[in-house]
């Protein structure tokens, strides 16, 4: 029995230590705004916070996570900065599929908090990790922008 | 933060060595067998022992069956495939009698009187005593035979004139057991005979002569080997492992991984999921005491100092492409400050690997990936090699070294053509 | 399971329901669709009861729309959300004749029902094509018209007044004296009248909604991760499967020692298909762990393509070349023209196979019951679909209910079946529903891809170095075979292989287009996002290119001249673009601009790359700029997004991607092989559009077809190169 702190929530799983977070997020815990692409951090689709900063929970053993202050999708607009880089998405028009934009947004905001002041290279760098089959890397990179001059 | 983790994979790696289902096992090799059926005991014994001595690493082929052999060896007289060592009558070593397999274990010689060549490790089995090298032959026989035939090695003269190696074993081989050492404790013993015997350590980390032969003058002093640096493991404090806390040590070998020190990858990896996994913790801190204790050799590689790094984007480089891919394919998994992103698996900092100005082992697994399967789960690296461009890998090795380690990389996309050109 | 949403409809009732609808533009709006319609939401909806006024009988107007007692307006859509802003657009037009703001209309996802649903340009029930907004900006625009026509006039007839007195307004009717009915109101009555025909729409001039920009209705819960894909989704007693198919198309399952897969915890079930073993767990994990617990103990038996290698089926391609095939196109006498000509250019391209790789992997929820197979799963051909669950669970179609649901990137893969007739026949050996989820491995190794290519051009030119004539020949896969044999006409012409080769943009007195299908061995071929126009507009817009250089011409220009006065829209992009990229301003050394112009879905597309290169065979991409003159615009906002968007995914394939093949098996399997597009590569795109008032073109997939061939043009101008073999990296060029 592990204990995950998810979202400020304190919760027990019973699974093995090797799975990764994702898997538990999604299949025991119901929490699917976390997405799977492709299982060896290379997509970043399945990115939360740990602790603060953007992990790819495909490739985290949720043992590794225990212990960890974990955000994902589903709370990382409870925070004002998440909110905003939300808000943010939905003004730029960044969503196409969709299927990616949780990874990009717990990616943006760790990314934010980080750069407060992002330029065009801080974005290059640092959501690189992050990709977009639907190729919305133009308005991802607008919407970032909008909340760092904001 | 890091300790902690550090401590916390430590145990975990003890914990599986204790109940992780190795028990029966654990409990074969190292109990008396009283309340155990002998034979059944002398199969789990073999099997304990044929890990240690990592024989099915070599006696099969990727997609193939374990011991059926055919796994080529490129070396530079020609290629030597290995053979089978299942017990099928016709095609592998059924009809062998206990004889038979002590002296090919011992001394190089097939049952039909051929000498092999030493890319069978047969000069460091050679110290195993008779009974561990028949509970490994039991344990053989105990699996179902595989009808593989054997293939012919592709070898030119002279080196095909096997008989030219009973003079290479006159030379070389010592056929001699292993003789515990009174002066030294009984772990230092039985690490001794794991490192020099059964686990043939040398055969990847000594030198070798002209001859093909171990430098023993150098022993275990790092070498290059298929492509792969098998790094200095002497106990000397900046080249080899003396500087490595006992813990860190037997960390890397049981699980392949020891924080700001090493992570086993390519040859060692295999080394790692296939035999030392499976050893008793025991064994494996007998192995650390025997390497703690091996002459000091100062070459090779030194261990480059624990930077540290932001966690952020370095914001100067001499390699900005080489950042770019790092961030576009690495930063995931291993951060901008080395420490891994979601396990210490990941960290890159301490390793001899991004402080080698040859690159060697680093262009390796770039291009060609890695598994580590460890009691904690398989720890993967992808491989980048198909992909991404010879221009590329270079600038992202020399980022690596620059950014992780403390030397100037010098690579091109030329050697990085021709490391994947290498056999 | 709700009594709802899993009671099929009987045919009996369907037919009944169809018998009283109205005809109208070949489509029928007056029927009747009972509520068993579900949301994108659907899992979860189903564990409550369906408290949704939009639900509820029998205030519906049409298989398009359904009007709530409350006023709400629900959109039926015949095409499913795939990031294309389709259904936001839909809503927009439907929203722009009812006259109700466009928040108060929600969306539901049309069932399986080729006679209400089939596509007027793809003749048949699917999303594709960059067909929707074409095919759907008439008849959903009447659908809506006819509504509002029918609620004023049940107003008036309430208030007893002339229809004539009466004008809708914001989800209201108001008549005479400032009278005010909401249309929830007067629904019922409604229902009951005659549809009008000949609806008069609303002229562009008028319009409130259509042609301003919109948010998407689907967007905030794509950003607070509340939407839920196939992948998300949930059905009570629900287990996880993964699935190992045979690498090698064609092979078959010999063996396997289930055991091994048993004893991992967390497993269930492990499940033999004929061509694929299935782990089915608690959750995923298990399922993976599974499989690649079973890894060492499948046998196969890799059947006739188990040898098959690239070479070979690149050989079998080049040597097509000396078959006859079927003539596309035969206008003057291009042998004489060549035979006559001052000079002559001939050139070879190549285009490698693509798997399609969107981010959400192939997904599927089945149950098979004894009375019905259910199945929930994002698709881009819900009729395909419902037949393949059909055939697989063998049951009777109308036993089939299918829940499309929002998709995660499709690209032209759902228009596949392939893991839909897997998760049912998985299904059909359990008494639980099952959620098949993919590996990204076995999503890259089990593709459908876009064909391998190869085309051949012989130009005859004239002294100024114009052509009399080209001939051209093209090989490769016909999907059009495979995917609809019965749309192949004898000669095996493919109209989708020949598009923008057959008749292109540019007049020539001397023509001819060869087609010569050459299906390969060991790959199966598909449609993938910009279909024929992507194969078309690259291989014409090079070739073009190539006889503008060897003419010493101006790229835009020698295009202008030979446009000469047709295609005034093509060249009005053209025209617009170079402007943009300030074409006529020369570039240093090492820098280079590269364009393309075509029309691509209906749409007229000028897109322009420029580059730089530098010493170590890195290229930045310093502009990219798409000019586009689609016809009236429903959602700008959606238009430019695709255009980026698209523009950018072709992008991706263009620098990187190409499938290979060694010993029957595909080579790549992630991402770190099939490499894609990341931000850091991504230049900013410049989209234009050009305010027309023409019938709306397809947007989807136009940026796609542009780009390769505008990059690449760039990179000759850059290098005095020719590149003709995609992707660019196979030249040794990466991204800086
Ligand atoms: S699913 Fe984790 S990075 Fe792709
Ligand atoms: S929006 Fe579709 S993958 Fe990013």
């Amino acid at each position: 029995m592990l204990t995950l702190t998810i979202n400020d929530v304190d919760l027990e799983v019973d699974v093995p230590d090797d799975m990764p977070l994702l898997w538990v997020l999604r299949d025991v815990l119901g929490m699917t705004g976390t997405k799977y692409g492709c299982g060896i951090a290379q997509c970043g689709v399945c990115t939360v916070h740990m602790n603060g900063n953007a992990v790819r929970s495909c490739v985290l053993p949720v043992s590794e996570a225990a212990g960890n202050k974990i955000t994902t999708i589903e709370a990382i607009g409870k925070t004002a900065l998440g909110k905003r880089v939300q808000q943010a998405w939905l003004e730029h028009e960044v969503v196409q599929c969709g299927y990616c934009q949780s990874g990009q947004i717990m990616a943006a905001v760790a990314l934010l908090e980080k750069v407060p002041d992002v330029d065009d290279a801080d974005i290059d760098l640092g959501m690189a990790g992050n990709m977009c089959r639907c190729c919305t890397y133009t308005r991802i990179r607008g919407a970032i922008k909008s909340v760092a001059k904001a | 933060m890091n300790t902690q983790r550090y401590s916390s994979l430590l145990s975990r790696s003890r914990l599986f060595g204790l109940v992780g289902g190795m028990l029966s096992l654990w409990a074969a090799a190292v109990l008396p067998a009283q309340a155990q059926d002998a034979e059944q005991s002398q199969i789990e014994r073999g099997e304990y022992l044929a890990r240690a001595g990592d024989c099915v690493a070599c006696h099969i082929t990727e997609g193939g069956k374990p011991f059926a052999g055919g796994l080529a060896f490129e070396l530079p007289f020609g290629t030597l495939y290995s053979p089978n060592i299942t017990p099928d009558k016709e095609t592998g070593i059924g009809d062998w009698s206990d004889d038979d397999f002590v002296n090919a274990m011992q001394k190089g010689v097939g049952k039909d009187g051929k000498h092999y060549y030493p890319a069978f490790p047969y000069t460091s089995y050679t110290l195993m005593p008779r009974e561990d090298i028949l509970a490994i032959k039991a344990y053989l026989f105990s699996l179902e035979p595989v009808h593989q035939p054997n293939r012919d090695n592709d070898i030119g003269f002279p080196f095909n004139q096997r008989w030219g190696m009973m003079f290479w074993n006159w030379m070389f081989n010592d056929n001699e057991r292993f003789k515990p050492d009174p002066e030294q404790s009984a772990e230092w013993n039985r690490g001794a005979y794991l490192v020099e015997g059964l686990g043939h350590c040398g055969e990847c980390h000594t030198p070798r002569n002209l001859f093909q032969a171990r430098d023993s003058s150098k022993a275990l002093a790092g070498a290059e080997i298929q492509g792969w640096k098998a790094w200095n493991i002497t106990s000397d404090d900046e080249h080899g492992i003396g500087a490595w806390p006992d813990e860190a040590l037997a960390s890397y070998l049981s699980a392949g991984h020891a924080e700001g020190y090493g992570v086993a990858g390519g040859p060692m990896a295999e080394v790692v999921n296939h035999s030392l996994r499976f050893l008793t913790p025991e064994d494996i801190n007998a192995m650390v005491v025997y390497l703690k204790s091996v002459e000091p050799q100062s070459e090779g590689i030194k261990r480059p100092p624990l930077k540290q790094l932001e966690a952020s984007v370095p914001q100067q480089t001499d390699h900005p492409l080489g950042r770019k891919l790092f961030a576009d394919t690495c930063v995931s998994c291993h951060s901008w400050d080395g420490n891994g992103r979601q396990t210490p698996y990941a960290a890159l900092k301490g390793l001899r690997t991004v402080h080698d100005p040859e690159a060697l082992n680093l262009i390796q697994i770039l291009l060609d990936g890695d598994a580590l399967h460890t009691a904690n789960g398989n720890y993967v690296m992808p491989s980048f090699g198909e992909a991404y461009s010879n221009e590329e890998l270079a600038e992202l090795s020399n980022f690596v070294l620059e950014h992780f380690g403390e030397v100037e990389g010098q690579l091109d996309a030329k050697t990085v053509e021709e490391r994947r050109q290498a056999p | 399971m709700n009594k709802n949403s899993s009671a099929p409809v009987s045919p009996e009732r369907r037919r009944m329901l169809k018998a009283s609808g109205v005809a109208l533009g070949g489509l029928l709006i007056a029927t009747w669709l009972p509520p068993m319609v579900p949301k994108s939401f659907a899992i979860q909806r189903l564990e409550e009861e369906p408290e949704d006024h939009e639900l509820q009988p029998p205030t519906a107007l049409g298989a398009f729309l359904r009007v709530g007692h409350n006023g709400h307006i629900t959109l039926i859509s015949p095409k499913i959300e795939m990031g294309q802003g389709v259904q936001t657009g839909f809503a927009m037009m439907i929203a722009e004749e009812l006259e109700v703001p466009l928040s108060q209309v929600s969306v539901a996802e049309a069932p399986p029902n080729p006679e209400l649903y089939s596509d007027s340009i793809l003749n048949f029930q699917a999303t594709g094509g960059s067909a929707s907004t074409r095919s759907n900006w008439e008849p959903l625009r009447e659908a809506a018209a006819a509504a509002r026509i029918m609620l004023i006039q049940a107003a008036a007839n309430q208030w007893q007044v002339s229809a004539a007195d009466c004008r809708a307004e914001n989800g209201q009717v108001i008549g005479p004296g400032d009278r005010r009915l909401g249309y929830g109101e007067v629904v019922a009555a409604a229902a009951e009248l005659t549809v009008p025909e000949n609806v008069p729409l609303k002229k562009p001039e008028d319009f409130k909604i259509i042609g301003k920009p919109a948010q998407r209705l689907d967007t905030p819960s794509k950003v607070d991760g509340s939407a839920k894909f196939t992948i998300d989704l949930h059905v009570p007693g629900m287990k996880i499967a993964s699935a190992r198919a045979c690498p090698v198309v064609g092979g078959t399952l010999v063996a396997v020692d289930e055991s091994r897969a048993r004893a991992v915890p967390g497993v269930v079930e492990v499940i033999k298909l004929d061509n694929a073993v299935a782990v089915i767990g608690d959750h995923m994990w298990a399922a993976i762990k599974g499989l690649e617990a079973l890894e060492e103990s499948v046998e196969w038996d890799f059947g006739a393509h188990g040898g098959i290698d690239q070479a070979q089926i690149e050989q079998a391609l080049r040597d097509a070349f000396e078959r006859d095939g079927a003539i596309a196109n035969d206008v003057g006498d291009i042998d004489k023209a060549l035979d006559g000509a001052e000079s002559k250019i001939e050139a070879e391209y190549e285009m490698p196979f693509l798997a399609h790789s969107p981010l959400e992997p192939m997904t599927c929820v089945a149950q098979v019951r004894a009375d019905a197979c259910e199945l929930w799963v994002g698709t881009q051909a819900p009729v395909f679909a419902r037949q393949a669950a059909a055939k697989a669970s063998g049951m009777p179609a109308e036993k089939v209910i299918i829940h499309n649901q929002w998709i995660g990137g499709a690209f032209g893969r759902r228009l596949e079946t392939d893991f839909i007739t897997q998760a049912t026949a998985i299904a059909k050996q359990v008494d639980y529903p099952i959620k098949l989820v993919w590996t990204r491995e076995e999503d890259t190794t089990h593709d459908l891809y876009r064909p391998h290519y190869i085309d051949r051009f012989a130009a005859a030119l004239d002294a100024d170095g114009m052509p009399i004539g080209w001939s051209q020949t093209i090989v490769g896969a016909s999907v059009l075979a495979r995917f609809a044999p019965d749309a192949v006409p004898p000669n095996g012409l493919d109209s989708d292989a020949v598009e923008n080769s057959a008749n292109p943009l540019y007049p020539l007195s001397n023509l001819r287009v060869r087609y010569v299908p050459e299906a390969p061995k060991a790959i199966l071929n598909s449609w993938w996002r910009g279909v024929g126009p992507l194969h078309g507009a690259y291989v014409v817009e090079s070739f073009v290119d190539e006889l503008a250089y060897a003419a010493k011409q101006d790229p835009v220009d020698y295009r202008l001249k030979l446009l000469g006065d047709q295609h005034p829209r093509a060249q009005a992009v053209l025209r617009l673009a170079a402007e943009k990229a300030n074409w006529r301003q020369p570039l240093p050394d090492g820098r280079g601009r590269g364009v393309a112009v075509q029309e691509v879905f209906g749409s007229y597309l000028a897109t322009v790359v420029e580059l730089q290169i530098d010493a170590n065979n890195g290229v930045r991409i310093k502009r990219l700029i798409c000019v586009a003159d689609c016809g009236i615009v429903t959602n700008p906002t959606s238009v430019h997004s695709q255009l980026e968007g698209g523009t950018l995914f072709g992008l991706s394939a263009a620098l990187y991607n190409e499938i290979t093949v060694k010993n029957g098996r595909v080579e790549q399997s992630n991402y770190n092989d099939y490499r894609q597009l990341r931000i850091s590569d991504a230049p900013p795109v410049e989209v234009f559009v050009v305010p027309s008032t023409e019938a709306p073109g397809g947007i989807g997939e136009a940026g796609t077809a542009m780009i390769a061939p505008a990059l690449m043009n760039a990179m000759h101008a850059a290098t005095g190169k020719r590149f003709r073999r995609l992707p660019l990296a196979r030249a040794g060029f990466h991204v800086i």
